[in-house]
């Protein structure tokens, strides 16, 4: 089952998301890419209803870059998720709602720290240094309660993320065999490898 | 209001009052997050807080940061709270037949000739009011925090005896309830300042 998460760390943030795409008990998928960038120092993960997921992370994705051309600067991160978040509140009390789950991820350059959003289908966000979507969030949230360190440097970061990769393919029966990680920092939006 | 979890209560003191809630946002059974605020100041003098599903007090708090900010210019002073309890039960009204699920709570000092005079307002999601003398309760603990208040509550409690009475209500009937805790916040409003502290609770 789709699967998302994500962690701060010492200037930077780290989202990983599985790269399957399935459709009832099959996958369809294997390397289906569920980080969006945003801009260069913005990430979003997205999972939920197929269909809804693709059109509603490329609507958010125009509109960030209209906001970038217009104004000739980007959103910072809390402005982004408070968008985001008006948006799929608006549409949860509209006649069909995008039923879609995210976790943005973002660098601000202002402030020099990392910025994470746990945001859900019903337009709920909150900061958290570390959060999770999905079946594996209840394994990877009690690992992660245990082993996230704010102050952690990359590697140390990338290694906490692997523990919950590793319980997650361990303990559910439906886990996902492969993982999108990206990282966003100073110098902006890079996948890594895992 | 169950989905997401979450407590509010006020109190009446002399001269002061306080609001306070938990600060545990969920996901049903599951722990999201350790640090929602769902208590929102207002003016300097009156603070609302809004139990029920987490979209909402997000949405509710920027319609009722939009609305005050729009009676503050019209009328060029700041909303009273009585006022601002009446605005917030039209704002709820307004959507009868499809409610914000959200209770809201009132807490602040009235303006008077003689002085400041304590007030507090609680509503339901439909924005029925109810104005009480003594506490206000509302969200997922309500419950327990009502017979813990009725316990501990005592008329004229000055600002420090009624942030004891008002932490110790919620953070006791916080643990017996499965949808709120993870930690507090308290803000005692006096005349002349308001005073915020937050409390560590049981993380379990």
């Amino acid at each position: 089952m789709e699967t998302s998460f994500a962690l701060t760390g010492k200037g930077y943030v780290i989202i990983a998301a599985d790269t399957t795409a399935a459709r009832s008990i099959v996958k369809m998928k294997v390397d289906e890419d569920k980080i969006k960038e945003l801009g260069t120092h913005l990430l979003m993960a997205y999972s939920g209803e197929p269909g809804d997921t693709v059109q509603f992370a490329e609507y958010v994705e125009r509109n960030i870059r209209l906001y970038q051309i217009r104004n000739l600067y980007p959103l910072r991160p809390p402005a982004a998720a408070s968008w985001i978040r008006r948006s799929l509140a608006q549409s949860l009390r509209s006649r069909n709602p995008y039923s879609v789950n995210l976790l943005l991820g973002g660098y601000d350059q202002a402030e020099n720290k990392p910025n994470l959003y746990w945001i859900d289908y019903l337009g709920s966000v909150v900061e958290v240094p570390f959060a999770a979507h999905g079946y594996g969030s209840y394994f990877a949230l009690s690992l992660l309660d245990r082993y996230h360190d704010p102050e952690a440097p990359l590697e140390e970061g990338l290694a906490t993320l692997k523990r919950c990769l590793d319980e997650v393919a361990k303990r559910l029966v439906v886990s996902p065999s492969k993982y999108m990680v990206k990282v966003v920092d100073k110098d902006g939006v890079r996948e890594v490898e895992i | 209001m169950e989905y997401n979890g979450g407590s509010v209560i006020a109190m009446v003191g002399k001269d002061c009052v306080a609001i306070a809630s938990d600060l545990r946002f969920g996901n049903q059974a599951l722990g999201i997050a350790s640090n929602f605020q769902r208590i929102f100041p207002v003016t300097d003098r009156t603070y609302v807080g809004l139990a029920g599903l987490g979209t909402d007090v997000t949405t509710l708090r920027e319609r009722f940061r939009y609305r005050v900010n729009m009676y503050t210019i019209k009328e060029e002073r700041d909303i009273e709270p009585q006022t601002f309890a009446h605005l917030v039960s039209s704002t709820l009204y307004e959507h009868r037949f499809g409610p914000y699920f959200v209770e809201p709570v009132i807490a602040g000092l009235e303006n008077t000739s003689s002085g400041s005079k304590p007030f507090i307002a609680a509503a339901d999601l439909i924005g029925c009011l109810n104005f009480a003398k003594d506490f206000v309760v509302a969200g997922t603990a309500s419950s327990k925090l009502y017979g813990l208040a009725e316990g501990l509550w005592e008329p004229d409690l000055g600002p420090e005896d009624l942030f004891e009475t008002i932490s110790q209500t919620l953070l006791n009937g916080v643990d017996r309830d499965a949808f709120s805790g993870w930690g507090a916040v308290v803000h005692v409003i006096t005349k002349d300042r308001v005073v915020t502290r937050t409390l560590k609770g049981r993380m379990d």
